[in-house]
């Protein structure tokens, strides 16, 4: 690896994860640039939304999980005792597969995360509304109608509500677990344009299974398979020339 | 085909439908008998006048006035705590978890436990022990205050017998609300409770509604409970104290059927009241069940 690393956001060292008597995760060792974006690709049930999980403790929910190894964020293992996971989910933010708006209008969407978190005045959370839904390019589209139930919203504006709420609570990191397989090229188009724009002001970690996403929008790339990490590097080198034979394999479409 | 099966499949369905038939036929029965019956007796004053002449004549308006009051009591009681139990046996303790079994098998229990027993319990448990300690506490040496049956204790106890009723519905409800909007909320920095103030229960809001009037039907149809716990004869006058007792429409048909001063005279009464009894719970349960059928359409739209 040439290029001079920037920050690193996120470091993981030796993760491993259980789940019941799986092995699901076999010591993971990567590194999350800060303003960056990771994409993390391979083959279904290879680990990769479980490893994303596990970068805000999502996984905690799920019982008969557990976990061994070392995330920090900026530093600070998020596992060590007494890491308050109200705390670390406000700042490593998630967007999910399917969007989940909730059955709410999208002003309520937007505003419950800084509601939740304390803020109380009428001014600083309609303002807050309208700067998250312009940071996620949804603006435009719903100004007129924000008392509007979120449902009644297209899947494409959904899951960039879901995109406005997370950014309402500003999170450092987001962690997005493939946000545009269930929608339709012009919408995914428009998730990825704003996955570009984002990193600038975020890190990012993308889940996908679209490897022309993964080329189109990440710096990095990160390949599951079965559990373990097979190889990690600059997403070029990823796609144009892998150590790994079975990255190549993936990448080419030879399987998966 | 034999001829001998032929017969069998034959018989099996005459007998299963005739079966079905049967229940239909019940209804029909016990509606058509009671609105005849009832039928020169039911109006307007019937509804809104006190008995008088000894329980002859006149309305029902103070036992329905007793039953409103009582299911009102039973709710704000029962309600919240059967709400409460269901959400911590969903989102508190895990699904498998000796607790949560343990909790679970009292619930069933309670529900099979027959109504008499719950009279005989709040009669021992909230106006001998619970009365009698507040009174020892509270009234003034020697007065018996809280230590008699009357609409409170009746109420509590009713709220005990229709408590499996609420947490089934709840707990049916929550589970309804997907997982997807947990995990949003709890993403977003969250804490459980918020989580479940602001998402679960506003989601469950149609299945309390339904426990709650499904709770009301069942404790309006009960007359064992409040037997030794706060049901009256006859009352001169309304409830107006949670330790005044209190007339009550099942146990107004039960008395004036075996224990009126004219049994026969009061018939069109009995028939009435009953009708009366019934309107309130059919109507109740229907509302349930049209509550119900419209939020899972607006779920299916969803």
């Amino acid at each position: 690896m040439t290029e001079v690393r920037k920050t690193l956001k996120l470091t993981v060292r030796n993760l491993n994860l259980h789940y019941g008597s799986k092995h699901a995760l076999q010591d993971i060792t990567l590194d999350i640039r800060d303003h960056w974006v990771t994409a993390l690709i391979g083959p279904s049930g290879c680990g990769k939304s479980t490893f994303l999980r596990t970068l805000n403790r999502m996984n905690d929910l799920i019982e008969g999980v557990r976990i061994s190894g070392e995330v920090k964020v900026d530093g600070n293992d998020i596992y060590a005792d007494g890491v308050d996971t109200v705390t670390l989910r406000k700042r490593v933010g998630m967007i999910f597969q399917k969007s989940n708006p909730f059955p709410k209008s999208i002003y309520e969407n937007v505003a419950y995360g800084p509601r939740i978190h304390g803020l109380k005045d009428k001014a600083a959370l309609n303002e807050l509304v309208e700067k998250s839904l312009r940071q996620a390019a949804l603006w435009e589209e719903v100004k007129d109608e924000l008392q509007k139930s979120a449902l009644a919203l297209s899947g494409g504006q959904q899951q960039r509500l879901c995109i406005a709420r997370a950014l309402a609570v500003d999170p450092e990191v987001l962690l997005m677990d493939e946000p545009a397989s269930a929608l339709d090229p012009l919408a995914t188009a428009k998730i990825e344009e704003l996955i570009y724009g984002l990193k600038e002001r975020y890190t990012i970690a993308i889940v996908t299974h679209n490897m022309q996403q993964a080329a189109r929008v990440s710096g990095d790339t990160a390949f599951f398979y079965m559990g373990r990490l097979v190889e990690f590097d600059a997403t070029e080198k990823i796609f144009t020339s892998p150590k790994e034979k079975r990255t190549e394999d993936y990448v080419t479409g030879r399987f998966g | 085909m034999k001829p001998s099966k032929l017969w069998m499949g034959r018989l099996v369905t005459g007998g299963s439908a005739a079966c079905a038939f049967a229940a239909v036929a019940a209804v029909a029965w016990i509606v058509t008998t009671i609105v005849w019956g009832g039928r020169h007796q039911i109006s307007w004053a019937f509804l809104t006048q006190a008995p008088t002449e000894g329980m002859t004549q006149g309305g029902i308006f103070p036992a329905i006035v007793g039953t409103f009051l009582l299911v009102v009591i039973m709710s704000v009681v029962g309600v919240p705590v059967g709400t409460i139990t269901a959400i911590y046996l969903s989102e508190y303790v895990s699904r498998d978890s000796k607790l949560a079994q343990i909790i679970r098998f009292a619930v069933n229990t309670l529900a099979g436990i027959p109504a008499i027993v719950f009279g005989l319990f709040g009669l021992g448990f909230f106006v001998n022990f619970t009365g009698k300690g507040m009174d020892l506490l509270f009234s003034p040496k020697g007065t018996l205050v809280w230590a008699q049956p009357n609409i409170l204790w009746a109420s509590l106890t009713m709220a005990l017998l229709t408590l499996p009723v609420v947490i089934v519905s709840v707990e049916e409800a929550i589970k309804t609300v997907p997982r997807d909007l947990r995990e949003a909320s709890l993403a977003l920095g969250a804490t459980r409770w918020q989580t479940i103030w602001r998402v679960v229960l506003p989601g469950s809001v149609g299945g309390i509604l339904t426990g709650a009037i499904l709770a009301v039907s069942r404790g309006a149809g009960e007359v064992a409970p409040i037997l030794f716990t706060g049901a009256a004869y006859f009352l001169p006058q309304l409830p107006h104290h949670l330790t005044s007792q209190f007339m009550e429409l099942g146990y107004h048909v039960f008395i004036m059927a075996t224990q009126s001063t004219d049994v026969e005279k009061t018939r069109g009464i009995q028939y009435a009241t009953t009708f009366v009894l019934l309107a309130l719970t059919f109507t109740l349960n229907f509302s349930a069940i049209a509550l119900r059928a419209q939020l899972r359409r607006r779920r299916a739209a969803v």
